[in-house]
């Protein structure tokens, strides 16, 4: 059998938190998991930690205290701006040897699962992945993950036995944050680092952020399937007339390169909690639905009566997308001019 | 730097969209469901193969799996794939990332010299996308994720490319070896070649390894290399929805959804 290099009986009481920020601000997934972290720590009578990792960043240190987090384990190094992964692999495991964390989250942004990914092997421990629900067991202290099984709405359970820490990643939006408390305190534990460039060999020779939407956040979610054969254009000007609305697509239409990936809507895109989801000649695979579970109201515009998709709807519209939708467009549009909105 | 060689990592899997679940015993029926390549594994080979259409060298195919898989690997040679190895042997099996990251590194490390490792973002039906990290991370080499294009600097020995990241994108440069996996759907796999098919296809063109001929630990693969257990299935719970059909002509339809819109928005 595998053995980690240090396991449940050395393993402290302890959730960790890997906590992602970009431009000063902590990203919201690692907000979502702090949250998560304290309810965690709380049942158990543990302690939370999140780990902060950069140049620069300790003010992120009072965030992360008012979000739960009891201590801040605090590493900074010029080498540590901007993420490389074998630099934040090498201070991640060393911190994590001194600490030795029972569970350790880290959300599953491009960035995280890379660190995610090699850490555990590193580690020689397990690693759950794009999780969607987390409890841990009383008596054992044993973390049980949720996974959405491929495809169909099959959940599996996955722990594993003595290997340390528990690791496991979590997308964004599943959870939710909780409000900032900022009279919480906290204690700063500094990582002691020693970097070289020569172990890091690589360079990043230009990095833009900041471009991309967060849907997650959407009020409004108008989400596109293959029924709208890759015309979104009609969904983002229902988009343009309603606040806080953002357009979403299912995996179809990303892989074929009709709208970005960031827009991606389920359990391989983003779960997202709007108010209204409308979604569009979309057939309703579990996969789908996930991110979608957290609307109030859903309404399914479909050509297919037997589309999954109604069995999911609050509101149910059997009809072509591509002339309905416009109507609907043109419908509110006039309303609202009459009313001045 | 000699001829450059690219290993691809592939998995054979279900066609996603036939797949289904069974309501009665909660298990996914995968019976008559045919099988292809992982689709972002092709986009990782399409990298490797229009690399070498560059720089010429080599592009090996590394697959996991039962001797089933061989035809569907079949089809990677006769893309452009000079050859095709299969790790194959029950005590690879019920393998998780960690077990199954260093089989596939074994593996590699049995091919000799190799300068990239490319893989797709995630599998179809997995969809963690954790074994690029757990490849460099065994193989100790250097890592690029999320990459929509690729240049090599033959001199330096380093890869260079653009990682499409949350919001925005990277371009990262490291040295080689290194592993790479590819952003989704950012290239046009290219059709199979007819003038290599007779040769892919032959029975003799996939090279077939078992535990032994990588020289793994024993400990380290299948289900003894592997810390995660499924301890228990569940069906996911669906929320009730009102599932109220609203009927009428497009325009009455039209016009009673902008009113629930503007009453639930508004």
């Amino acid at each position: 059998m595998v053995l980690s290099i240090y396991n449940a009986a050395s393993a402290a009481d302890t959730i960790w938190v890997y906590l992602e920020h970009d431009s000063g601000v902590l990203e919201g997934v690692s907000l979502e998991l702090l949250s998560k972290g304290r309810q965690l720590a709380d049942q158990m009578g543990w302690k939370l930690a999140g780990v902060l990792l950069g140049e620069d960043i300790d003010e992120l240190a009072d965030t992360a205290k008012a979000f739960g987090a009891d201590e801040i384990w605090l590493g900074m190094h010029p080498l540590l701006e901007p993420f490389t992964i074998k630099a934040y692999t090498k201070v991640l495991y060393e911190a994590v040897i001194q600490g030795k964390p029972s569970v350790l989250l880290i959300g599953a942004t491009p960035n995280g699962r890379d660190l995610a990914g090699r850490l555990a092997v590193r580690l020689r421990t397990g690693l759950n992945a794009d999780c969607t629900g987390l409890e841990i067991e009383r008596e054992s202290g044993v973390l049980v993950s949720e996974v959405s099984g491929f495809g169909g709405g099959v959940l599996a359970l996955i722990e594993m036995g003595l290997h340390r820490p528990q690791m496991a990643t979590v997308r964004p939006g599943v959870f939710e944050a909780l409000q900032a408390n900022n009279t919480r305190n906290g204690v700063v534990i500094e990582i002691p680092i020693s970097l070289e460039y020569e172990e890091i060999n690589t360079k990043v020779l230009e990095k833009v952020t900041g471009e991309g939407v967060d849907i997650s956040q959407a009020q409004v979610l108008l989400a596109g399937g293959r029924g709208v054969e890759g015309d979104f254009g009609m969904l983002t000007e229902l988009a343009d007339l309603l606040p806080g609305a953002e357009v979403g697509a299912t995996r179809p239409p990303v892989d074929e390169g009709f709208i970005e990936r960031d827009r991606q809507v389920g359990q391989t895109g983003v779960v997202c909690s709007p108010r209204v989801a409308v979604c569009c000649g979309i057939s309703g695979a579990f996969h789908f639905i996930v991110g979608v579970e957290k609307a109030d109201i859903v309404i399914a515009v479909n050509s297919d009566p037997e589309a999954e998709i109604f069995q999911h709807a609050d509101y149910c519209i059997l009809g072509d997308v591509s002339e309905i939708l416009p109507k609907i467009t043109a419908c509110l549009r006039t309303s609202m001019e009459a009313a001045g909105v | 730097m000699s001829e450059l060689h690219s290993v691809v990592c592939v998995k054979v899997v279900p066609k996603s969209e036939e797949i289904r679940v069974d309501p009665e015993r909660m298990v996914l029926v995968r019976n008559d469901v045919r099988s292809e390549i992982n689709p972002p594994d092709m986009n990782a080979l399409e990298m490797a193969l229009s690399l070498k259409d560059r720089y010429g060298g080599l592009v090996s195919i590394l697959s996991m799996g039962p001797p089933s898989f061989v035809p569907f690997l079949q089809v990677g040679a006769a893309m452009g794939a000079d050859f095709v190895y299969l790790l194959s042997d029950r005590d690879f099996a019920g393998a998780d990332t960690l077990a199954t990251t260093y089989t596939l590194a074994k593996g590699i490390q049995k091919l000799g010299e190799v300068n990239l490792v490319f893989c797709g973002e995630e599998s179809a039906d997995g969809a963690t996308g954790q074994v690029p990290a757990g490849l460099a991370e065994w193989l100790d080499m250097g890592q690029l994720s999320m990459l929509s294009d690729i240049d090599i600097d033959e001199e330096n020995s380093s890869a260079r490319g653009r990682r499409e990241i949350g919001g925005g994108y990277e371009i990262v440069e490291v040295g080689m070896p290194c592993v790479v996996s590819v952003h989704t759907a950012c290239n046009e796999p290219r059709f199979m070649d007819y003038s290599r098919k007779s040769q892919a296809f032959d029975d003799e063109s996939v090279t077939i390894w078992n535990a032994d001929d990588t020289e793994a630990d024993p400990k380290l693969i299948g289900i003894r290399g592997s810390p995660t257990v499924v301890s228990g299935l569940a069906e996911a719970a669906v929320r009730e929805r009102r599932r109220e059909f609203i009927d009428g002509s497009p325009e009455e339809i039209a016009a009673q959804v902008s009113e629930i819109l503007r009453q639930i928005l508004f």
